[in-house]
């Protein structure tokens, strides 16, 4: 072998990434925004407001109306009044049409959803521009054209729609929660009355006003911006035929019991605590990119995250050290940065959740480690944190942190890889890493969870069915399964 | 002097790998619309007379372009197919009058049937990402193995155009064989040649690559036993033929087991259903055992 | 920020385990195709993700400047002449004659027979020149000849050698033979420098680049390239990526920091800051220089300038204002 070459070291360039951030004045936010119903903006009935902040700087971004009773009922009547005398009676190929165009106004207005969207929810500009934005104009695409082929979808040579739909999003992937619950309601026939949450009620705004430069008839579409008690009341309201919901484990059991015996029709998109698993014949490198994806996308604000890393036990030592060394090249910083990997946690209250969950971790005797990470002085931020010498009983292993957060445990064989990742009441989803073809195959038969990822981790796609097994919820949405939550076969 | 200014007229050429050529025969043949007049029928234009070499260099065109389109995602078939459906809508009027006068139908008539022809388009728009969860499958077999199905596009497949609709009737047959990712080589009718190739010019500017879509105009008979008989097509449909022709063409497409789909007494209205997706697709089931 | 801990055997050990596994094909299969697989899907999703990187400003001043610095300007024609090596040398001591602050390239890369032109035409400037040898670019004869090619340019004096390793060999399962071969070229290289092109395009599968890597550091290269320029594909990010583990992976495993060169069909600025970016974060900042990385082009170098000047005037400069050679 042969010395290196005779060049100084001063030679190695020392290359910062300058700030490259994204123009904000590409939208246009109003100061006060009112409720959409039956095709309009209004204030909520009593005229209360309330604002919705920047996570990452925690200025105020706008006032956004605060949904009442007064609001839910006149909301549902709309929705109605446009079920039975428009939507209903239309034909699909015309439904169709405007879920399109829908669609492609998403597409023409990408830019400032993508900004607005991190601007009130503190995801990566990144992020927003090149999964969000795209995924949901792609879910209207997706859904527009089963607008018109109901009879092909499997679900008998009939289906019928259900009436008004009541949908509860959370604050995690706003305007795409939006449209994984509107498209297919809207395709199958029914009407919606949205309630984004409380955090980020602004893309789901703008949506509604996309809506209106669509033509979308008045009442199709109803946004009620609000907190719990309006998506509560909506829940609630006796013109609701379908009810929808996707948020904590614990809510939606309490939908659950407020809708039983009602004859309302329910889906529900829960927690998870997903086994991320690692074989030693994994390709390594891409299953530390799929850990590193699994856990710290979205700033761990995912309910399908790997927030458990089930590493052989052989390899741990060697995937570890990978792991932290990918994990120290994250950047974490402005939202608005174009390089920026890791965002703001949503609010002061996810963040006082992910400190609680982490300090308990520590102790009960897990060990954490976190890269050297300059968090900025004003917002909500949290570094992204590795948990070693995890077990099952830990409150890290147990509880769903919501936050970039990875509790590491480790296994033997197949079998205990299985037995380790099937012990909770979650069932959301699950990632093998491997190089054997039979050995996902044998573990994605016995895995349950509704979504296996093998060799790969967080891909979603308007034609995959999405949701969980037991306590993660019930129903699927994507695909042609998503149809069947809207329609009475 | 006149005061009715003299319009500029079309020229009608060959629609193969994304260009506009004149047929390499260079013959083209008058096109009359169906009413006559003090002079005998009114001439429409003048088409391209495509020969043997012509659909040659089609099919051709359309094997070379075969492995993007079918490699392409459904999403991005989709989404180009709804382009398509976008620049159709803006020249709507230009296909109304052509529809009329080639037909010789009244324009409300004309605007009914290029109405339906988009919406049809935008019916087929929807189904690429869609059609293998309705015809695909995973099948339960009897031993520990994974076992699925997933319809295929089966290659480049021929397509005799009906003469009536002009409109209508041709984008039934083109758009379900290309939804699924097959590329096409189409003879238009020899009456109605002239929706055809402004079809095509719609094709030609709505992100569909060359070579997708080839359109060969002329005399259909004279093209369809080459179509039919050519070793590289892989199906053919023969709605465009009459009774004994489609017999004749069956035996020649037997050479090397083109499938073949016998349509005619379509009812261009109504729900086109999924056969003519379906039966442009090969149904590829693969196996693999499940086992740690 | 980096890590630099040796978390394997100390290099003497290494070498003697290396020594082992030279000996037989058996033994070099094994360790090759121990190697953790490459998941292609997961590579291109990696690259796609670093692709998306905003350099700008004064990032992309120092991108553009480095990326000048580490191109191995290329004449590699069968009509290559004197005159035309002349040419490319003045370019490569001068890249921009209207700008004094543009720094000259890393090397000027020729045909062994106009080395000596072109230590003559670099003579007193920083630029070194590196030679093509071992029957570049097939790699088709016998080693004697591919010896001989070697000897040629070294007793010229080239600076640096980019031999080609036999690619049937390797596709063949001949490890054994592929890994000695590099040896002895490295041996007859002397004190220059031996630059192992891997022929990627050829090798097509990512396990393939992974492995053929490994062999190339195990016996001995300074640096691995990714192709000749006369195959296509040529060099590729997902390519590019797979090298770029390979050397980061090698030094922690041997303590020895061996170099990568890009080349073929990177012809723009916004082409060669992508790899920068890749480089950056994928083998670490320590590559961030012309000794451990190259890229071998042409007309990059012009787009390169272009680039700069559009930097420092602001407004975009047409070809004419620079040199063609």
């Amino acid at each position: 072998m042969t010395s290196t070459p005779a060049r100084a070291l001063e030679d190695i360039a020392d290359w910062a990434y300058a700030p490259a951030p994204q123009a904000t004045d590409v939208v246009r936010i109003s100061p006060e925004n009112g409720l959409f119903i039956n095709g309009e903006f209004a204030p909520a009935a009593d005229g209360r407001q309330f604002a919705t902040v920047n996570p990452a700087t925690e200025a105020p971004l706008a006032q956004v109306a605060e949904a009442g009773q007064a609001d839910v009922d006149r909301a549902v009547a709309a929705a109605t009044a446009a079920y039975e005398l428009v939507w209903r009676p239309m034909p699909g190929a015309e439904r169709a049409k405007y879920l399109y165009r829908i669609a492609r106004i998403i597409q023409e207005r990408a830019r400032e959803f993508a900004v607005l969207e991190s601007l009130d929810n503190g995801k990566p500009i990144r992020e927003s521009r090149d999964v969000d934005v795209p995924l949901a104009a792609a879910h209207f695409f997706y859904y527009a054209g089963w607008a018109d082929k109901l009879e092909y979808a499997g679900l008998g040579p009939a289906p019928r729609p259900l009436g008004v739909a009541g949908q509860v999003i959370p604050w995690n992937f706003p305007l795409l929660m939006a449209a994984w619950k509107l498209a297919p309601a809207l395709a199958a026939g029914n009407t919606c009355v949205l309630k984004p949450a409380e955090t980020t009620p602004l893309t789901a705004l703008l949506l509604a006003e996309v809506c209106q430069q669509a033509g979308l008839p008045p009442g199709v579409v109803n946004v009620l911006t609000g907190d719990g008690a309006a998506g509560a009341a909506l829940v609630a309201h006796p013109g609701v035929s379908k009810v929808a919901f996707t948020g904590s484990t614990e809510v939606g059991k309490a939908i659950a019991r407020t809708v039983a015996g009602t004859g309302k029709k329910l889906t529900l998109e829960l927690g998870g605590k997903a086994a991320n698993i690692v074989f030693d014949d994994a390709p390594v490198d891409q299953a530390v990119e799929g850990i590193v994806g699994g856990i710290f996308f979205n700033q761990g604000h995912v309910c399908c995250a790997g927030s458990r890393l089930l590493v052989q036990e052989s390899v741990a030592e060697p995937v570890l050290d990978r792991l932290r060394r990918r994990v120290e090249t994250l950047r974490l910083g402005d939202p608005l940065d174009k390089n920026t990997d890791i965002g703001a946690i949503n609010s002061r209250v996810q963040l006082d959740k992910i400190r609680e969950l982490s300090q308990a971790g520590e102790q009960e005797g897990a060990e954490r480690w976190s890269p050297p990470c300059q968090l900025p002085e004003r917002g909500f931020w949290f570094p992204p944190t590795i948990f070693t010498g995890v077990s099952q009983s830990h409150r890290i292993a147990r509880e769903e942190i919501f936050g970039p957060v990875l509790s590491v445990l480790t296994f033997r064989t197949p079998e205990e890889a299985v037995a380790k990742a099937n012990n909770t009441p979650y069932g959301l989803s699950a990632g093998i890493w491997t190089d054997k073809g039979s050995r996902i195959l044998w573990l994605s038969r016995r895995l349950r969870a509704g979504v296996v990822w093998a060799n790969t981790f967080n891909k979603f796609d308007p034609a995959s069915p999405f949701g969980g097994y037991r306590e993660s919820g019930y129903g699927r949405e994507g695909g042609r399964h998503g149809l069947a939550a809207y329609l009475d076969a | 002097m006149p005061d009715e200014r003299l319009a500029v007229r079309k020229t009608y050429k060959l629609f193969i790998g994304g260009a506009f050529p004149r047929s390499e025969s260079g013959r083209s043949y008058p096109v009359h619309g169906p009413i006559a007049g003090k002079r005998g029928r009114s001439l429409l234009a003048f088409a391209a007379q495509g020969s043997r070499k012509d659909a040659r260099d089609a099919v051709k065109a359309a094997r070379g372009a075969f492995g993007g389109w079918s490699g392409a995602t459904a999403y991005n078939r989709g989404q180009v197919l709804y382009r398509v459906a976008e620049v159709l809508e803006g020249r709507a009027a230009q296909f109304a009058a052509e529809v009329a006068a080639a037909e010789g139908v009244s324009q409300a008539s004309a605007k009914a049937q290029v109405s339906a022809a988009i919406d049809r388009w935008v019916w087929y728009a929807g189904w690429p990402d869609k059609v293998a969860q309705v015809a695909g499958a995973s099948n339960q077999v009897a031993g520990p193995y994974l076992n699925v199905s997933t319809p295929e596009p089966t290659g480049v497949v021929a397509i005799l155009a009906p003469a009536a609709p002009s409109l209508l009737g041709l984008v039934s047959v083109l758009a379900p064989v290309i939804a699924t990712g097959n590329t096409a080589v189409l003879a238009a009718s020899q009456a109605h040649p002239l929706p055809a190739i402004t079809l095509a010019e719609v094709l030609a500017t709505s992100d569909v690559p060359g070579g997708v879509v080839n359109i060969l105009t002329g005399d259909q008979a004279e093209l369809a036993p080459v179509l039919a008989g050519h070793m590289d097509v892989d199906a053919i449909d023969l709605t465009g033929a009459d009774a004994d022709s489609a017999a004749e063409l069956t035996r020649l497409a037997a050479d090397n087991l083109k499938r073949v789909f016998r349509g005619g007494g379509d009812d261009w209205l109504a729900n086109p259903g999924t056969r003519r997706l379906l039966d442009f697709v090969e149904i590829k089931t693969v196996w693999h055992p499940a086992g740690s | 920020m980096g890590i630099d801990s040796v978390t394997q055997p100390a290099a003497a050990q290494w070498t003697g385990a290396v020594a082992d596994v030279a000996t037989s094909d058996v033994a070099l299969k094994q360790l090759l195709h121990g190697l953790p697989g490459v998941d292609e899907v997961g590579v291109r999703d990696r690259v796609a993700g670093l692709a998306t990187r905003s350099i700008k400003n004064d990032a992309k001043m120092t991108a553009l400047d480095l990326a000048i610095r580490m191109v191995d300007l290329t004449t590699l024609e069968g009509a290559d002449t004197p005159g035309k090596v002349r040419a490319m040398s003045a370019k490569a001591r001068r890249p921009d004659p209207q700008d004094p602050a543009v720094p000259p390239v890393a090397a000027v890369c020729v045909y062994p027979d106009l080395v000596e032109v072109a230590k003559r035409e670099v003579r007193g400037s920083p630029v070194v020149v590196a030679s093509v040898a071992t029957a570049f670019p097939s790699g088709r004869a016998s080693l004697a000849v591919k010896l001989a090619d070697t000897r040629d340019a070294v007793a010229a004096w080239a600076d640096e050698v980019d031999m080609v390793i036999d690619r049937g060999a390797f596709l063949s399962g001949r490890y054994g033979q592929v890994f000695s071969e590099i040896r002895a070229v490295r041996e007859a290289c002397g004190p220059a420098h031996l630059k192992v092109i891997l022929e990627t395009g050829e090798l097509a599968t990512l396990d393939n680049v992974a492995r053929a890597s490994w062999l190339a550091m195990l016996a001995g290269a300074d640096f691995i390239k990714t192709s000749t320029g006369k195959v296509s594909p040529a060099s590729t990010p997902p390519v590019a990526q797979v090298m770029l583990s390979a050397v980061r992976d090698y030094e922690l495993a041997a303590g020895r920091q061996v170099g990568v060169k890009v080349a073929g069909g990177i012809r723009t600025a916004k082409d060669a800051i992508r790899y920068l970016v890749l480089v950056n974060e994928t083998a670490g900042p320590r590559w961030l220089t012309p000794d451990r990385f190259r890229i071998g082009a042409s007309s990059l170098l012009n787009d390169l300038l272009m680039q700069r000047s559009k930097l420092l005037t602001g407004q975009y400069a047409g070809p004419d204002y620079f040199t063609i050679d």
